[in-house]
C-alpha cells in the first residue's frame, strides 16, 4: 500500500497535542484542573502526545524516503510470497 | 443521572478533528482499490505490526473498554484472567500453529477454509451464522454507544443551542456513527477499516492513560489503592481452589478449561473478524507474526481498562463540595453539584436507575444496586478538565467504532464472497464483486441500525441475541482443531459436530441455573437440574459441555465415513504439510522466538498479582 499510516497519525496527534497543550498553558493553574488534582495535565499531556505525533510523523516519511530509494526487493528464495 | 456534560469548543475541536481524519484516511486510500481483493483483503500487502494493531483493535469494541472496566469495579484483579489465562495463550496458538493453514490454504476467509478442508454444507452453515452474527454485534455496539451518548448528555449542550428536540439525541448518535464507519469502508475497504484500527487503538491508549494515571495520583498510588480496596481485589488467584471462595464463582478448572481454552481459543482462532487483519499481511511469516504483535499491547491492557475499574471503586464517593481557591489575587469558589445516582453509588460508580421511573434501584437487601457499565465513563466526566475531557470522550467513541467496523468488514467479505459468488451469482467479473463489497458495505451498516433500533425497543433482545450467538460460537474450536490436526476428520463429521455442539450448549442452558435468577434467559427453561454459584461458571461449563459434544461426535461420525484424500489436504492439515522454511534466519527474529518471550511475560504477570 502506497499510504503510510504514521504519516496521517503522526499528523493527528502532533495537532491534537499542540491543542491540548496550548489550551493547556493558557489555562495553567485555573480551577479548570481542581478536579485533576490541580495537575496541570491539559498541558502535560499535550506535550506528550506532540512528541508522540511528531516521532510517528517523522518516522513515517523516513520509511516513505527508504521506499522510494530502494525499489521493492525480488522475493529471497524459497519465501513464499501469496497473492502477488 | 448525570449533570449536563459541559463540553467547550476545546472539546468539539478534539472530536471533529478526529472524524476529519477517520474519513481522510478513507478518501486517500480510494484510489488503490481497484480489485476485489485490494477492497476485501487489502491487497494482502500491509505490514506486520499495523495488521498486529488492528487484530487487537478489532475486537476492542463496547464490552471490551466498558464491559473490561465494570468487571474490574466487581471483581477485581481477577478479570485480568480474561487476557492473562484467556486472550494470550489463545493468540500465540493461533499465530504458531493454525495461521500457516489459513493464509496458506489461498482461502480468502474463514468460511471458505471450511470448505477447502471439508465441504460445502458446513462451509454455508459457518458463512451464514458468521454473517448474521456480524450484523447483530454491530448493531449492539451502535445501539449501546447511542445509549451512552444519551446517558452521559454528551450531545444536550449542542441540541439545546441549536433549538433541536432532546429526543432525536439517540438517532443522531446512530446516524453519526453509521455514516462516518460506512464512510471509511465503503471508500477504502478493509485496508481503511484496518488503518482506522490501528488510529482508534492509539487514541484509546492517549484518552485512557491519563485516566488511570490520575486516578492513581488521586488515590494515592498504588499503595492507596491497596490500602482503599478489599484484599480479594488485588489478587487473581486467590480461592481459585473452589467456585465458593472467589468473586468469580469459578473453580480453577473451569476458569482454564472454559475461559482459557474453549471460550478464548474459540473466539482468538477462529473469528474472522479478528482473522482478516492476520490474512491482509504480504507473507506467510508475517501472518504468523500478527497475532503475536497484537499480544504485546493486549497483554498490558488490563492496566488500561481494568485498573480504571478498581479506581472507580477506590475513589471517594463525591459529595457536594465547594470549593475556594486563589486565582490571580480573587477567591473563586466552584460548586460541584452531585446527583443523587452518583450520591447512593460506591466511589465513582454510580447507583442505578430506573430508566422509566428515574429511581434508584434497591437490589433485595434494600440497597442501591450499581450501575458497573459507568465506571469508565463517570471516571472520564470526574477528572478530565474539558480539553482532555474531549480527548477521552473521543476515545470512547472511537473504541465503539473500531468494533463496528471489524465486524462490517467481515460480514462484507463472507457475503460477497462464501454467499453471493458462491450461491447467487458465479463468475461474475471482479468489477462486480467490488461493487458488491461496497454495497453490502451499505446493507450491512443499515442492517446493524435495524437491529439496534429492535435493540432500544424490546429490553431482552441483546441479551438474547449474546445467548444465541454462545451457542453457536462455543462449539467451534473443536471442529478447527479437529480439521487442522486430525487428517481422519470427514466433511460430514465437521458438520454432524457443529450442530451436536450448539444442540448441547443449548441443553445445557436450559437445564442449569446461576444461584438467585430466575428461570427464563438466565438458563433453566426445560427444567433446573444444576445450579451455579454465578452466571460466568454457567457460561464457561455451557461453553466446555459444547466443545465436548462437538468433539465427540465429529471423531465418531468421522470415524464412520470416508476421509478426503490425502493429497486434496496439503496445506490444510498439520500432519501433511510441509513444514515452511523459516525465511528469518537469525534465530530471535522469528516467530517461535517471540511466542516464548510473551508466554513467559505472561507467567510473570500472574505471579505478581496472584
Amino acid at each position: 500500500m502506497n499510504l503510510d499510516l504514521r504519516i496521517p497519525m503522526g499528523l493527528m496527534f502532533m495537532l491534537v497535542g499542540a491543542i491540548l497543550s496550548v489550551y493547556g498553558w493558557a489555562t495553567r493553574g485555573s480551577v479548570l484542573y481542581l478536579r485533576a488534582d490541580n495537575l496541570d495535565v491539559n498541558l502535560y499531556w499535550g506535550l506528550a502526545l506532540l512528541i508522540f505525533g511528531a516521532g510517528t510523523f517523522l518516522l513515517g516519511r523516513r520509511g516513505e524516503r527508504k521506499a522510494r530509494l530502494e525499489p521493492q526487493k525480488a522475493p529471497t528464495p524459497g519465501e513464499h510470497r501469496r497473492g502477488h | 443521572m448525570f449533570g449536563h456534560t459541559q463540553l467547550t469548543a476545546i472539546d468539539w475541536m478534539i472530536m471533529l478533528l478526529y472524524f476529519v481524519f477517520v474519513l481522510g484516511i478513507g478518501f486517500a486510500l480510494k484510489r488503490y482499490m481497484k480489485t476485489s481483493k485490494d477492497f476485501f483483503q487489502a491487497g494482502r500487502a500491509l505490514p506486520a505490526w499495523i495488521c498486529g494493531l488492528a487484530f487487537m483493535s478489532a475486537n476492542l469494541g463496547a464490552q471490551e473498554v466498558i464491559g473490561m472496566g465494570a468487571s474490574g469495579a466487581k471483581y477485581g484483579i481477577a478479570t485480568s484472567h480474561f487476557y492473562w489465562i484467556g486472550a494470550i495463550p489463545a493468540m500465540i496458538f493461533v499465530g504458531i500453529f493454525m495461521m500457516p493453514f489459513y493464509y496458506g490454504s489461498k482461502a480468502r476467509s474463514v468460511p471458505e477454509f471450511l470448505r477447502l478442508r471439508f465441504d460445502e454444507k458446513t462451509r454455508a452453515l459457518n458463512a451464514c451464522s458468521f454473517a448474521v452474527m456480524t450484523v447483530f454485534s454491530s448493531g449492539i455496539s451502535m445501539y449501546a454507544m447511542a445509549r451512552l451518548i444519551q446517558t452521559l448528555h454528551i450531545f444536550d449542550g449542542l441540541f439545546v443551542t441549536l433549538g433541536l428536540p432532546l429526543g432525536w439525541i439517540f438517532h443522531f448518535s446512530m446516524l453519526l456513527s453509521a455514516v462516518i464507519v460506512l464512510g471509511y469502508i465503503f471508500l477504502g475497504g478493509l485496508t481503511s477499516a484496518i488503518y482506522n484500527e490501528v488510529l482508534q487503538f492509539a487514541l484509546i491508549i492517549a484518552g485512557f492513560l491519563p485516566l488511570v494515571l490520575i486516578g492513581l495520583h488521586n488515590v494515592g498510588g498504588v499503595s492507596g489503592l491497596r490500602a482503599a480496596l478489599p484484599t480479594a481485589y488485588m489478587h487473581s488467584w486467590r480461592g481459585m481452589e473452589h467456585a465458593s471462595t472467589n468473586p468469580l464463582g469459578v473453580d480453577a478448572f473451569g476458569l482454564a478449561m472454559g475461559l482459557g481454552f474453549v471460550l478464548s481459543f474459540g473466539y482468538w482462532c477462529t473469528d474472522f473478524l479478528v482473522i482478516q487483519t492476520a490474512m491482509a499481511t504480504d507473507t506467510q511469516e508475517n501472518a504468523r507474526r500478527v497475532p503475536l504483535i497484537a499480544a504485546i499491547p493486549k497483554m498490558f491492557f488490563p492496566f488500561l481498562v481494568i485498573l480504571p475499574g478498581l479506581l472507580a471503586i477506590a475513589a471517594t464517593t463525591p459529595r457536594n463540595v465547594t470549593t475556594e481557591t486563589m486565582v490571580n489575587g480573587t477567591i473563586v469558589r466552584e460548586t460541584r453539584v452531585v446527583s443523587k445516582a452518583e450520591a447512593e453509588g460506591h466511589g465513582l460508580v454510580p447507583a442505578k436507575t430506573d430508566p422509566l421511573t428515574g429511581k434508584i434501584v434497591l437490589d433485595a437487601s434494600g440497597k442501591p444496586e450499581l450501575d458497573y457499565d459507568l465506571a469508565i465513563p463517570s471516571m472520564l466526566l470526574h477528572y478530565f478538565p474539558s480539553g482532555l475531557l474531549g480527548l477521552g470522550l473521543t476515545a470512547l467513541l472511537a473504541s465503539f467504532m473500531s468494533g463496528m467496523a471489524g465486524n462490517v468488514t467481515a460480514f462484507n467479505t463472507v457475503w460477497t464472497y462464501d454467499l453471493y459468488q458462491s450461491y447467487i451469482r458465479k463468475g461474475a467479473s471482479d468489477q462486480h464483486y467490488l461493487k458488491m463489497g461496497r454495497w453490502a458495505t451499505v446493507g450491512g451498516i443499515l442492517l446493524s441500525m435495524a437491529t439496534a433500533y429492535a435493540a432500544s425497543g424490546f429490553n431482552n433482545i441483546m441479551d438474547t441475541l449474546q445467548l444465541v450467538f454462545s451457542f453457536v460460537n462455543a462449539p467451534l474450536f473443536a471442529t478447527f482443531l479437529l480439521g487442522m490436526f486430525w487428517k481422519r476428520t470427514t466433511g460430514n463429521g465437521a458438520f454432524t459436530g457443529l450442530i451436536a455442539g450448539t444442540t448441547a450448549a443449548m441443553v445445557h442452558h436450559g437445564l442449569t441455573l446461576p444461584i438467585e435468577a430466575h428461570p427464563g434467559i438466565h438458563g433453566g427453561w426445560i427444567a433446573v437440574l444444576h445450579t451455579y454459584p454465578s452466571d460466568m461458571a454457567q457460561n464457561f461449563w455451557t461453553a466446555i459441555w459444547a466443545f465436548s459434544a462437538n468433539f465427540v461426535v465429529a471423531i465418531v461420525v468421522s470415524l464412520f465415513g470416508k476421509p478426503k484424500p490425502e493429497s486434496e489436504l496439503v496445506g490444510l492439515v498439520h500432519s501433511l504439510t510441509p513444514r515452511a522454511k523459516a525465511t528469518e534466519h537469525i534465530w530471535w527474529k522469528r516467530p517461535e522466538a517471540l511466542a516464548v518471550v510473551l508466554l513467559v511475560t505472561v507467567v510473570v504477570l500472574n505471579l505478581i498479582f496472584r
